[in-house]
């Protein structure tokens, strides 16, 4: 018999669970609880925080507690969408950890009914230079591709960052987004007494067991001994999966449906029993396995993958089996929908598991933590004011800047991901957001992944509102309007109070932006723990803002400047370097205090922004984001393969004002006959001319870069990432 | 022009082909599961589409060239019918020597997904009468396997047959090693038997149908001629 905390359990868990069931919980159902009430599958230390979020709204057809949120994107349309992370399998088995993270996410999205049509990725890598780094980014790249490529769902963009911070530690958040009906729509709440348990997809093996509660860890040496809790992917399978639930879904057939992800078969069954205010049994003995001799506790928590559980009525039983069978995929009965709220297990015949199902999904005790602001006073004290540099400076600023590789060019990852499967990818990876067609109501969806770590490792409210704000603007520029958002919180531990400042800090920061940019957070998840004994990884919140544009379509590219447009920067001129690129290339550490929140402005820039696509006004649009106002021209200028003469003068313009960021800010493009239009548009925000495209170098003032050397800069990739030959 | 899509588990383009045929020509395909054993009466174009067929377990295409459908399609190819494999198609067309050589891994050892050009080399194959000879069309490519291989005599003498109907160019119509990207032997992008009714190619014209597809100034819908092109053809109105 194992004890509570060889089950993952605390104390105060354990005794918790004793006083639920008058007695001692049995070793099983211990097992059961210790993964349910890990931090990955219980959300315990963050309940709290995350009920601040705003997720309401007249768009919103399900919010947090189901698989995904859904938002309403016209004509009896939605897209169900949510970002996941995938943390520490990735950091132990690069390959197969990045790869379940895209299949567990897809799942999610299949789950609701909706068919998936988009993946994205954020990855933060450590230093370059770390030994590791090569290793786990190639891995971690070559996964997310050989998942998704197969199971024929475009990757269209993403997120990639580098920071020390992540060099024993990198992040893997995977974004899937599906198409769904309104009539179409499953649920996992609406299960009856009387309807069948029913397992689809693969055999359940011993892979991956608890790794839930190998996810609510720190990070150590033992995690490379932790093998056996990393899951195998199988794109095939997946594919089959797919489809076959689909065409369930399509023939009526699927009452409930939940994806088997974290802690598999238990977690998937009990929370339909809870939230569908049921009871649940469950015949393990009934479980298609793949591995001889496995025991009750380990065919509950195996994370084997591509597997799904479902809910469906006696009599369609039959026609399911051969829909199923059709794809080769297994499919069994495994339990019953029953009256109350016990969950039970058996185990040939011998009751082993009899739990209320309440007790396993919604009674976990919330863990509370201390809380304590760092000191950031200090860090916020100007060390020394902005420099203006002579104009050799500014150059060399700029190519080291473009060099970076948090900065360049990501191509070497996204040409091993299939952007364009399922044709409906209208930009994709390598622009500040990703476009995508919706053939079934011909409207289009614009995705941004954004994160701001540095800025929330200086001021986590600011840093969180930030990061959200960012993809909101992005997607503005494009011309959609913003109606959803998710997040991922990767985390270091909250049990350290500073820690769980920032934490709460950042979720606040997101409140804030989500309610007054009327953004609802539909979906999400946390990963805690993020640190090892080389250190702790930045606050990192990724934010995925999905957009939509209605036809009759209208919306502005980026990278496409055309001879003679005259260039715009709107947003005010004021930014900041806390927390810059610019600090972190040139200064190799961050300080300061970056920019407030601003909505007023951020809201006047969105409504701006929206009028600018709608009437077409401008050529090509980039919001200011990482390197500021000198490499979103630069960037600008090589994607359209065009430079400009600007107004700039680095001699009487600061680093700030040339590398700042921070709020909302756009450079546009606008041909000769719209620029009355643009600049009455734009009136009341500030806005100016800052130069026209056209030659082959970008000429700031004095200083002339041309394009080549420009390219030459932005494509170098990180070392040894690039092509083998 | 009746158009058949086999869909075999694991393939993933086959929905692209339908849409881009229903969207080029207005026609709608068949969906033709692997263990059909009879393809749909009046099939005029059979459609091997890209994807991972069975997972691309063991060889790119081998299983799924030993599917039962596979032997209709070996007898629609014996009595002239077109087939046209795309991608894992051309694969699977190799796998089961409907067409010659084989598709090896990429010489970067890494899956390319990008906007690719290649040159017209022949135009008077049923797939390819409505271009003009060395057209650069833009067709892009997704594959980890797609360096054609064919041993040195065998190679000249498919040549000389001129059975390359696709090289891979640069979009002035240079094919060379830089505008290779795979490492495919002789720029190889697409092949046709020596009857010319069998065509496979590595690039995805189904990929390259739609004006709105694609970065706003690089579009390119080179792919609606293909389709009209090869329907034409079926419906006789080129002749032969």
């Amino acid at each position: 018999m194992i004890d509570y905390k060889q089950a993952g359990m605390r104390r105060s868990e354990y005794e918790t669970t004793v006083r639920a069931l008058g007695r001692e919980p049995n070793e099983t159902e211990l097992r059961i609880l210790g993964v349910m009430w890990s931090e990955h599958c219980s959300y315990k230390s963050t309940k709290p925080l995350l009920r601040t979020l705003p997720n309401k709204g007249e768009r919103v057809w399900a919010g947090p507690g189901e698989n995904a949120g859904i938002v309403d994107i016209g004509n009896g349309y939605g897209a169900a969408f949510k970002a996941e992370s995938h943390n520490h399998p990735s950091a132990v088995a690069p390959y197969q950890g990045a790869a379940t993270g895209v299949g567990g996410i897809i799942r999610d999205i299949i789950a609701l009914g909706a068919r998936p049509i988009a993946s994205m990725d954020g990855l933060f890598f450590g230093d370059p230079s770390h030994p590791r780094t090569q290793s786990l980014s190639s891995g971690i790249v070559s996964g997310v591709a050989g998942y998704g490529n197969a199971v024929g769902v475009p990757t269209v963009g993403g997120k990639t960052l580098y920071d020390p911070s992540y060099s024993e530690n990198p992040l893997l958040n995977a974004l899937c987004l599906g198409i769904v009906r309104r009539e179409d729509v499953i649920s996992s709440k609406t299960a009856q007494p009387g309807q069948l348990v029913v397992i689809l997809g693969s055999k359940t093996g011993r892979d991956g067991i608890a790794g839930a509660a190998f996810a609510s860890v720190e990070l150590s040496e033992d995690s490379k001994a932790s093998r056996p809790s990393i899951q195998i992917g199988d794109p095939f399978i997946e594919k089959l999966l797919t489809e076959a639930c689909l065409e369930l879904r399509d023939k009526g057939l699927i009452v409930c449906m939940q994806d088997m992800g974290a802690a598999g078969i238990t977690s998937s069954s009990s929370e339909i029993a809870a939230k569908s205010g049921v009871g649940m049994r469950i015949d393990f003995d009934k479980v298609p396995l793949r591995a001889e001799g496995m025991q009750p506790w380990e065919i509950a928590l195996s994370e084997s993958q591509e597997r799904m559980l479902l809910i469906v009525q006696p009599e369609d039983y039959e026609k399911m089996a051969a829909i199923a069978e059709r794809w080769g995929l297994d499919c069994a009965i495994i339990g019953e929908v029953t009256e109350g709220d016990r969950y039970v297990i058996n185990w040939f015949g011998e009751e082993i598991v009899s739990l209320p199902a309440s007790l396993i999904v919604d009674d976990c005790p919330e863990a509370s933590w201390a809380s304590r602001s760092p000191d950031y006073e200090s860090a916020w004290t100007p060390r020394e004011p902005s420099r203006s540099r002579d104009s050799s400076d500014m150059r060399d600023t700029l190519l080291r800047l473009l060099r970076s590789p948090s900065l360049a060019d990501k191509s070497w990852i996204y040409d091993q991901y299939d952007s364009m499967v399922q044709t409906n990818t209208i930009v994709g990876p390598g622009a500040p957001v990703s476009l995508l067609r919706i053939r079934e109501n011909g409207n289009m969806i614009a995705i941004a992944l954004e994160s701001d770590p540095w800025k929330c490792s200086l001021d986590p409210f600011r840093g969180g509102a930030e990061s959200f704000a960012a993809g909101v603007r992005a997607v503005a520029a494009a011309g959609a309007v913003a109606i959803g958002a998710t997040d991922c919180l990767n985390f270091p531990s909250p049990e350290k109070p500073e820690q769980f400042f920032e934490l709460s800090e950042v979720v606040r920061g997101i409140a804030a932006c989500g309610t007054e940019l009327q953004c609802p957070v539909v979906s999400g998840n946390v990963s805690l723990y993020n640190e090892s004994a080389s250190g702790r990884i930045l606050p990192t919140p990724v934010i995925g803002v999905v957009g939509l544009i209605e036809a009759p379509l209208s919306w502005i590219p980026s990278g496409n400047w055309k001879p003679g447009d005259r260039l715009y920067l709107v947003g005010k001129r004021e930014s900041s370097l806390a927390g810059s690129h610019y600090q972190n290339v040139i200064d190799g550490k961050v300080s300061g205090r970056p920019m407030p929140f601003d909505p007023e402005m951020e809201r006047s820039f969105g409504k701006l922004a929206h009028v600018t696509a709608r009437k077409k006004l401008a050529q090509s649009a980039r919001v200011l984001a990482g390197g500021g106002l000198a490499v979103a021209l630069a960037k600008e200028a090589l994607a359209s393969g065009m430079g400009a003469s600007l107004e700039i003068d680095p001699s009487t313009n600061d680093d700030v004002a040339l590398f700042g960021e921070g709020g909302p800010r756009a450079c546009y493009a606008v041909s000769e006959q719209d620029v009355a239009a643009f600049e009455e548009t734009w009136r009341g925000f500030p806005c100016s001319y800052i130069g026209a495209a056209g030659g082959e170098s970008l000429r700031f003032g004095s200083v002339s870069l041309p394009l080549d050397e420009l390219r030459d800069a932005h494509s170098s990739v990180p070392e040894n990432n690039g092509r083998r030959d | 022009m009746q158009a058949s899509i086999i869909v075999f588990p694991g393939s993933n383009c086959d929905r692209d082909v339908g849409h881009g045929l229903r969207s080029a020509l207005g026609t709608e395909a068949d969906f033709v599961w692997h263990t059909q054993t009879e393809l749909p009466p009046g099939t005029d174009l059979v459609v091997l589409p890209g994807g991972f067929s069975y997972g691309d377990y063991l060889r790119c295409g081998a299983m799924a060239a030993r599917s039962p459908i596979m032997g209709a399609v070996s007898r629609h190819a014996a009595s002239g019918g077109l087939v046209l494999g795309i991608c894992n198609g051309f694969q699977v067309l190799t796998e089961s020597r409907l067409l010659p050589g084989a598709l090896l891994a990429n010489r970067t050892l890494r899956f390319i997904c990008r906007p690719c050009t290649i040159r017209v080399e022949r135009t008077d194959t049923p797939f390819t009468r409505t271009f003009r000879e060395k057209q650069i069309l833009h067709f892009p490519i997704a594959h980890y396997e797609g360096l054609y291989f064919l041993p040195g005599n065998e190679l000249l003498a498919l040549e000389k047959r001129r059975q390359v109907v696709f090289r891979y160019a640069s979009t002035d119509g240079v094919a060379d090693d830089s505008s290779n990207p795979n490492g495919a032997l002789n720029n190889i992008a697409g092949i046709v038997n020596e009857r010319g009714n069998v065509l496979g190619l590595m690039p995805h014209p189904e990929r390259a149908r739609d004006m709105l597809l694609g970065d706003a100034s690089g579009a390119h819908a080179d792919g609606t001629d293909f389709w009209k092109g090869i329907r034409d053809w079926a419906d006789g109105r080129l002749g032969q």
